[in-house]
């Protein structure tokens, strides 16, 4: 008699994982409710948020209609929230965009001809790495100008390191593998070795430490804004927003109070979730 | 014996030093130099002549050919001359060397309050495991290390200051009214800066304390009859220390990042103020030196901890390191 027991596929083993892990659901659960912000933003917000209003400034939570009050220009604080969330997403996944797509190239080099060119390569990062995150970023910020593509590209750089160190340590040890000797002797060229052969098989931690680093990215940016060299008035950011919650934080502490609570749930959503991958895809916790 | 391979260790890993700091040089000369834009009529802003901006790229020295630039750069830094700041008039080493000892004397104070709290609450969370002591530690650590720490900057002055009125908002307090007045001023932004490297330290004795407490060794103490207590500090906690100074230089470089954004939050006269106050004076002299000067104190914490590493930590062979 055969067994005809299937033993379930790594996609729903990694499914269950996730769904077991309650805090990875809650995560997940509010990156969601972000995202939806960011794309239904005009549909969910419920004024302009530029539209200034002098005779409503100030006001509390709930009062005239304003669901979060509003701000020191009688702009609705609730719909500057929302429209802030896009700022948010596209900074975070933007800037990641830029940090892994230029680290994991150069990790990908590194790693797979070593010699003169890994030395040289990892010596920069390195020293890139030695400058604490946001002070890169500050530092970049104050020659760039601010603005959003300037943000983006500050941010980005600060990610590059992380992103190279990485895929160059797995890349070390996946060309090691058979099946890479093997292409290698059937004459396959170099750029096909690395692109469709290492690439591939190097990308499951990329995957978790990109969505924790999305989570910094959106920090970055509220740090950048908050300081002023970020986003700048009057488009809403969630950091510009606080900075002005910042000068009014007697008489209307709600403006600081909810905006720093969409960045706070943002990434600690972000985190939880990215926390969550790493378990279901580290094959040590795999049932 | 074991001295001398430190030594040889320490020399090694101080040569390898050399190219990382050079680099490091060259990035941030790249950054103001190589980047679009002009440093000097960034400075002056929007409002400058022609005239008043080719004056300043003159005496900045910014009309020179790149590599020219480059050598007095670096011949400068030998020097430990990272500039001079046209807004303050005064060399921008002088600037650092006043606000230093704040950021360190903040920066370190965080660093304790981060230390003695996360270790404590991951100690506990272990030993409690599955407990509600566990899960509070737990969620909290998680909040921790998402929370902005600009923004709890800004909570806590709310809460502490403005509703309570138990601590200052802003300032450094003054030595000479007395500890408790220094004191007071330093609690708010000791607490904010520390809060992510304490949640951080918590996660990771935590961890590394579950780990270490199923070894066979704790079993046999346990079977002993040792105390549960000593079993703890003595045995098990040792033990579970290697991890947590791996993540320490990390957290020293996060903390001085932090340090920007909280002494920009409680005025506090350091380095990140100076940054800030640099930034809205459009001083990117101050700016770059200042941050030059951080990454270097990153470089050499990171030497220090490595150092402190391989000497607490008795599995790693200095000899084989060393060769």
């Amino acid at each position: 008699m055969e067994t005809t027991e299937k033993t379930p596929s790594l996609v729903k083993m990694f499914l269950k994982k996730m769904l077991q892990n309650k805090l990875a659901c809650f995560g997940l659960l509010m990156i969601f409710l972000i995202v939806v912000l960011a794309i239904f933003a005009p549909l969910i917000a419920t004024h302009q948020p530029n539209v200034m209003d002098t005779g409503a400034t100030l006001l509390g939570p709930g009062q005239d209609g304003h669901l979060l009050g509003t701000d020191n220009y009688g702009r609705d604080l609730f719909s500057r929230i929302v429209y802030g969330s896009r700022i948010s997403l596209i900074v975070g996944l933007g800037a990641v965009a830029v940090g892994s797509v230029i680290g994991i190239l150069l990790g990908l080099v590194a790693g797979y001809f070593g010699g003169w060119l890994d030395s040289i390569i990892m010596r920069f990062m390195d020293a890139l790495a030695a400058f604490p995150f946001i002070l890169l970023a500050i530092t970049l910020m104050t020659v760039l100008g601010t603005g959003l593509i300037n943000v983006i590209i500050a941010v980005g750089i600060g990610n590059v390191p992380g992103f190279a160190r990485m895929i160059r340590g797995q890349v070390l040890s996946v060309k090691e593998e058979l099946f890479i000797e093997v292409t290698n002797s059937l004459g396959a060229k170099q750029a096909r070795i690395i692109f469709i052969h290492i690439l591939p098989n190097c990308l499951t931690p990329i995957i978790v430490y990109a969505t924790m680093n999305v989570a910094g990215a959106i920090i970055s940016e509220a740090a950048l804004s908050f300081l002023g060299l970020g986003i700048q008035a009057p488009t809403a950011s969630w950091g510009n927003i606080l900075k002005e919650g910042k000068d009014y934080l007697i008489v209307a502490p709600h403006i600081a109070i909810f905006s720093g609570m969409f960045i706070l749930l943002s990434v600690l959503g972000l985190n939880l979730f990215g926390d969550g991958l790493r378990d279901a895809l580290d094959p040590k916790t795999r049932a | 014996m074991k001295v001398n391979r430190l030594l040889k260790y320490t020399a090694k890993r101080i040569v390898d030093l050399i190219p990382t700091l050079f680099l490091v040089a060259v990035i941030i000369f790249m950054i103001t130099r190589m980047i679009p834009g002009d440093p000097a009529s960034t400075m002056l802003g929007p409002q400058a002549s022609v005239k008043e901006i080719n004056n300043l790229r003159e005496q900045m020295g910014l009309n020179e050919p790149k590599l020219h630039q480059f050598i007095e750069y670096l011949k400068d830094l030998v020097h430990l001359n990272v500039g001079y700041s046209y807004v303050y008039k005064r060399p921008v080493v002088d600037l650092i060397m006043e606000r230093f000892p704040n950021t360190i004397i903040l920066t370190l104070f965080a660093l304790v309050i981060s230390l003695v709290v996360g270790v404590t609450a991951g100690i506990i969370s272990a030993v409690k495991k599955g407990t509600w002591w566990d899960y509070v530690f737990t969620i909290l650590s998680l909040v921790g290390v998402s929370v902005p720490v600009f923004w709890l900057g800004i909570m806590l002055v709310l809460f502490f200051s403005v509703e309570l009125g138990w601590f200052p908002s802003t300032g450094m307090g003054d030595i000479s009214l007395g500890f408790s007045d220094y004191f007071s001023h330093l609690i708010l932004p000791g607490v904010t800066l520390a809060t992510i490297p304490m949640a951080t330290f918590s996660r990771i004795t935590r961890s590394s304390m579950l780990e270490v407490l199923e070894q066979n060794y704790i079993k046999t103490a346990k079977a002993k009859g040792l105390q549960a207590r000593w079993i703890i500090c003595k045995h098990a906690l040792k033990n579970a220390m290697t991890p947590i100074l791996t993540v320490l230089g990390m957290q020293v470089s996060s903390m001085l990042g932090g340090a920007v954004l909280t002494e920009t939050i409680y005025s506090w006269p350091g380095m990140g103020r100076l940054i800030v106050d640099a930034i809205n004076k459009r001083d990117f002299v101050v700016v770059q030196g200042t941050v030059l000067f951080l990454a270097l104190l990153f470089v050499l914490v990171n030497l220090a901890i490595d150092l402190l590493y391989k000497v607490v930590n008795p599995k790693i062979s200095l000899g084989k390191v060393a060769k």
